[in-house]
């Protein structure tokens, strides 16, 4: 192993590195406010990592792991996603429980999970990443459970999300099984050429490629694998909700695609369609059980099934494509879904914290007038959800139906734009009842520095990297 | 320059509103009056002294072959994707452009007394809507159009949802979703017109000029122009996509119904002008039956529905997508004679149903209802408003002398030449037109009052002022047509029309 390989790893290396010093600084003093700062500051350290050590030539860090731009860029949004995640903790939990240390513990474990997600190229490293992410979000959802008054059921939605997470992983382990039975590697890259050897409409492949649809479609929520989506969010505390939203549906889609390049599987017989009704399916009923909702966690739960259906049209057309135009509406879409679903949830994070959780649509009437600092960020984020202009929502939305007319996916278009007409209503739902007058007087409490940043970096970046987005779409182009 | 500068004077006239009304809630209204007017002197300048503002022909950007373009401003936006910044306006936009404006100022005045919750926000959402729609009018990227066109509904939607009627998170809600999604079949419809273009020379563009000789097969071609025909059919509107407006209009405020009747709706006959037509002339050509027979139906039916009509604003709402059909029945029958007639029709409309919409709204004003079966014997109580009622009524019919009578019978004079059935069964909307209208004058303001009305009082000064403006306007357009004929015909001219055969 050459020190070219540690530079490449020094972004894992750092987060794993910042779990370790947590992990032992809480064994000897629990300290809410240290652990926090610790965290930050590993975080922190391992996003600005490259800035002062430019990784080597060799971009491969072993078989398992690959340190491309396309990864960099994943890596940093699942770290920024923590950051946020991190910054909304601290006042959340702050005051209200004895033991709030592990929860940054388990958070720096995600956030290299993820990394690792974003970076792998191999399927050992897409299961163990994939993994050590699942695991830790179990502890981060079901954490406040022993508080009373706490979000509502974090018990029952950490066993949810165990048990069904735990079977789709089983689904996913034994398709890749399958895969290698028959092609003997585990490469991405290598799969395209040794299933040739095996012969294209191998059903043994098939199968396996489908089961690991499954459980892949499971972990990004795509309906009919979905269930779990709105009772995790509603349960878990608002910090875990964000994570789950944003750093492990980035992580998530940025191995999938990858795997869909490189491994060719548009190739394969029915893969195609199947990813076309999940779309499909998800585009439509994500947003017809959104306009049911009267709880703004679900809410925004059955709006990311269907931006994630949106998402797929571009892994469909993603064959009929340049792989770096599929790369540049992928990583734009999920940026922009990221920056959206993170300044909406910290919103929600603003208003609560683990004792009172302030979820429910009806309380948020005529924030507008009250604290329109808090607000308008809110409304910002549910117009770049529903895709309007000079937002990132409408960038990312404009490359997914460029990539669609690319592709001539017409039936996806279609359930697209029946989708997003659905959307806007309940969207819209929430921006009408902010500018609506108060219902009750409401308290006019101060927030927290870094809540309030993170509530101005996100909104403003969704509005300035929609509005003049030429500079982010430089630096995502040919990626793949 | 000088379009950017008009757009701008609007957009930070909006936030210096919201700033001013923590010191003085009266201070929006001047603010917002001072920036409109502000750019009425500047589109004067350019009408008058193109010179002076750097409008004039030694300082335009020549852009191929195409005609003469007043004033042209052109900037990268995002190169990646071969998104530029143009703007620019012939005759036809800066005709639309100074009705933007006008109408601006006339809403204003609307609201002048009747908006006192949260002024400063209003005005912002006011101005930003007529920056949104000078973009529209002005936009010659279709990228750049399509954000204009959709961020223009945001403001809207928000003077709808916060000071509209009883029933306006309905109506508020409907406007934006059936704008909304026509709006994105016209992006789906736009980008593959720009990957036909691309696929075909090899540039990934979204200048208008350079997508004007896209080549494509007719099929296609069709499918496209479907799409950005729902769009704009929608926002004009045509039946049987009208059913947004009735509502709309009704539950917005004053200076809402003023600027969607009279300003937004022409943006979607625009849209059929400049790029349904533009870029699709020979689909477009292929379609003429079906979208002339649409403006028919969209004649006499809503013409029909709005004699039922007990709702005052309601009524109104029905006669202006009655007498949009005539602007669709001009535009598709695209001959001299009814393209001329469907430029006047847009802007003699935008002057009499924005004064309709002020004379119902200030009923409602002083009476708390629209509902007609209320009225009656308006005209012992308030002489003025009524006059003014009676004046705008006779206008919208089309009274000869007056702006409407000339765009009606130019559109039905061309329509004439192009499908006789049709234009027969158009012609039968202006009697209709006429039994409606009166109907509405009796009603309200003859006979018997319905209800003790107590101490109303009659026009203030303002509002007066607007509807004089507005009369003047008419009466301007009625009797000396051709100075906005002459503007339109370059703006015509431009979009391929030959005006001396009057063939395509």
């Amino acid at each position: 192993m050459s020190i070219d390989v540690l530079i490449n790893l020094s972004q894992i290396i750092m987060l794993g590195l910042s779990t370790l010093v947590v992990m032992l600084v809480i064994a000897f003093r629990r300290d809410h406010k240290l652990t926090y700062g610790l965290t930050m500051a590993g975080l922190l350290l391992s996003l600005l990592i490259f800035l002062f050590i430019s990784p080597a030539d060799a971009r491969q860090a072993t078989e398992l792991l690959v340190m491309d731009d396309y990864s960099l860029f994943f890596s940093t949004l699942v770290i920024i996603s923590a950051l946020a995640v991190t910054a909304l903790s601290y006042p959340y939990f702050e005051g209200q429980q004895s033991r709030n240390e592990e929860f940054y513990l388990l958070l720096l474990m995600a956030t290299l999970g993820g990394v690792v997600l974003a970076c792998s190229q191999h399927f050992v490293s897409f299961f163990l990443g994939m993994e050590i992410l699942s695991i830790c979000l179990y502890g981060m959802i079901a954490y406040t459970v022993q508080q009373p008054g706490a979000a509502k059921f974090p018990l029952e939605a950490g066993i949810k999300y165990l048990l069904l997470s735990g079977a789709s992983s089983a689904m996913i382990l034994f398709g890749i099984a399958l895969i290698y039975t028959q092609t003997g590697t585990l490469l991405f890259s290598e799969i395209p050429q040794r299933l040739v050897e095996a012969g294209q409409g191998n059903p043994i492949v098939i199968t396996g490629w489908m089961m690991a649809v499954a459980g892949i479609a499971f972990k990004l929520s795509l309906v009919p694998f979905h269930m779990w989506t709105p009772d995790v969010y509603e349960g878990a505390p608002v910090p875990a909700t964000t994570f789950i939203a944003t750093a492990s549906k980035a992580a998530m889609v940025a191995v999938v695609l990858r795997l869909v390049l490189a491994s060719q599987a548009y190739e394969i017989d029915g893969l195609l369609s199947t990813v076309t009704v999940l779309a499909a399916l998800s585009m439509v009923a994500g947003n017809l059980l959104a306009l049911l909702q009267k709880n703004i966690k679900r809410l925004l739960a059955y709006s990311s099934i269907a931006h994630l259906g949106y998402v797929m049209i571009v892994i469909v057309a993603a064959g009929s494509m340049a792989s770096s135009a599929a790369a540049e509406a992928v990583t734009y879409y999920m940026a922009a879904y990221v920056f959206t679903t993170l300044a909406g949830f910290a919103v929600v994070s603003a208003l609560s914290n683990s004792a009172n959780e302030q979820d429910q649509l009806a309380s948020y009437q005529g924030l507008f007038w009250q604290r329109p600092w808090v607000a308008l960020p809110l409304m910002i984020v549910m117009l770049s959800l529903a895709g309007i202009p000079l937002t990132m929502g409408f960038i990312g939305k404009f490359y997914v139906i460029q990539a669609g007319v690319t592709g001539q996916l017409w039936f996806l278009l279609a359930m697209l734009v029946i989708g997003s007409g659905i959307g806007i209503f309940y969207y819209l739902r929430v921006v009408y009842l902010l500018v609506q007058p108060p219902s009750a007087e409401g308290e006019q409490g101060s927030l927290p520095l870094a809540v309030t940043a993170t509530l101005f970096v996100t909104s403003a970046a969704i509005v300035l990297l929609g509005t003049w987005p030429s500079g982010l779409i430089a630096s995502i182009s040919g990626l793949l | 320059m000088i379009l950017i500068w008009l757009m701008l004077i609007l957009f930070v006239g909006g936030i210096a509103a919201v700033i001013a009304e923590r010191s003085n809630p009266m201070l929006p209204r001047v603010i917002a009056l001072g920036a409109l007017l502000l750019d009425l002197g500047l589109l004067l300048l350019v009408l008058f002294f193109p010179a002076m503002v750097g409008a004039d022909a030694t300082n335009q950007i020549n852009i191929g072959q195409e005609g003469e373009w007043l004033v042209l401003f052109q900037a990268d936006w995002i190169p990646q994707l071969g998104i530029s910044l143009i703007f620019g306006a012939d005759g036809l936009s800066l005709l639309l452009i100074i009705l933007t404006v006008f109408l601006g100022l006339m809403s204003l005045g609307a609201a002048w007394h009747e908006i006192t919750e949260r002024s400063g926000f209003f005005y912002l959402n006011l101005l930003w809507t007529l920056t949104g729609v000078i973009g529209v009018f002005s936009a010659l990227d279709l990228f750049l159009f399509f954000v204009f066109w959709e961020v223009m509904l945001v403001p809207m939607y928000f003077i709808i949802a916060i000071w509209g009627h009883e029933n306006k998170s309905y109506a508020a809600m409907k406007f934006f979703i059936f704008t909304q999604v026509s709006g994105l079949l016209m992006l789906v419809a736009m980008l593959g017109l720009v990957f036909a273009h691309y696929q075909t020379s090899g540039a990934l563009t979204f200048n208008y000029f350079a997508l004007l000789d896209t080549g494509f097969t007719t099929e296609v071609g069709f499918w496209l122009m479907l799409g950005f025909f729902i769009a704009f059919a929608t926002k004009l509107p045509t039946v049987p996509l009208h059913n947004w407006l009735p509502d709309a209009h009704s539950q917005a405020p004053t200076a809402g119904s003023v600027i969607l009747a009279g300003i937004l709706l022409k943006t979607g006959a625009y849209g059929l002008l400049r790029f349904a037509l533009g870029l699709f002339p020979d689909e477009s050509a292929a379609f003429t039956p079906v979208a002339m027979t649409l403006g028919a139906i969209s004649i006499l039916y809503t013409a029909k529905v709005a004699f039922a009509q007990d709702d005052l604003k309601r009524l109104i709402a029905y006669t202006s997508v009655s007498h949009m059909g005539f602007v669709m029945l001009g535009i598709y029958a695209w001959n001299a004679q009814s393209a001329q007639g469907a430029v006047m029709t847009m802007l003699a409309h935008g002057f009499s149903a924005a004064a309709l919409f002020m004379v119902a709204g200030g009923l409602q004003h002083r009476l708390h209802t629209r509902d007609m079966r209320q009225m009656g014997g308006l005209w012992g109580v308030m002489p003025k408003l009524s006059f003014m009622a009676l004046f705008f009524t006779v206008a919208a019919v089309g009274m000869p002398g007056l702006g409407n009578f000339i765009g009606e019978f130019l559109v039905l004079l061309g329509s004439f030449q192009r499908s006789v059935t049709i234009t027969v069964f158009a012609t039968g909307g202006l009697i209709v037109a006429a039994i409606y209208s009166l109907i509405v004058i009796q009603r309200a303001f003859h006979g018997e009052p319905k209800q003790k009305y107590g101490d109303v009082a009659d026009l203030s000064k303002t509002e007066m002022a607007c509807y004089i403006a507005m009369m003047l306007g008419l009466v301007w357009m009625g009797l000396y047509p051709q100075s906005m004929l002459a503007l339109a015909e370059s703006g015509l001219m431009n979009l391929g029309l030959d005006m001396s055969t009057g063939a395509r």
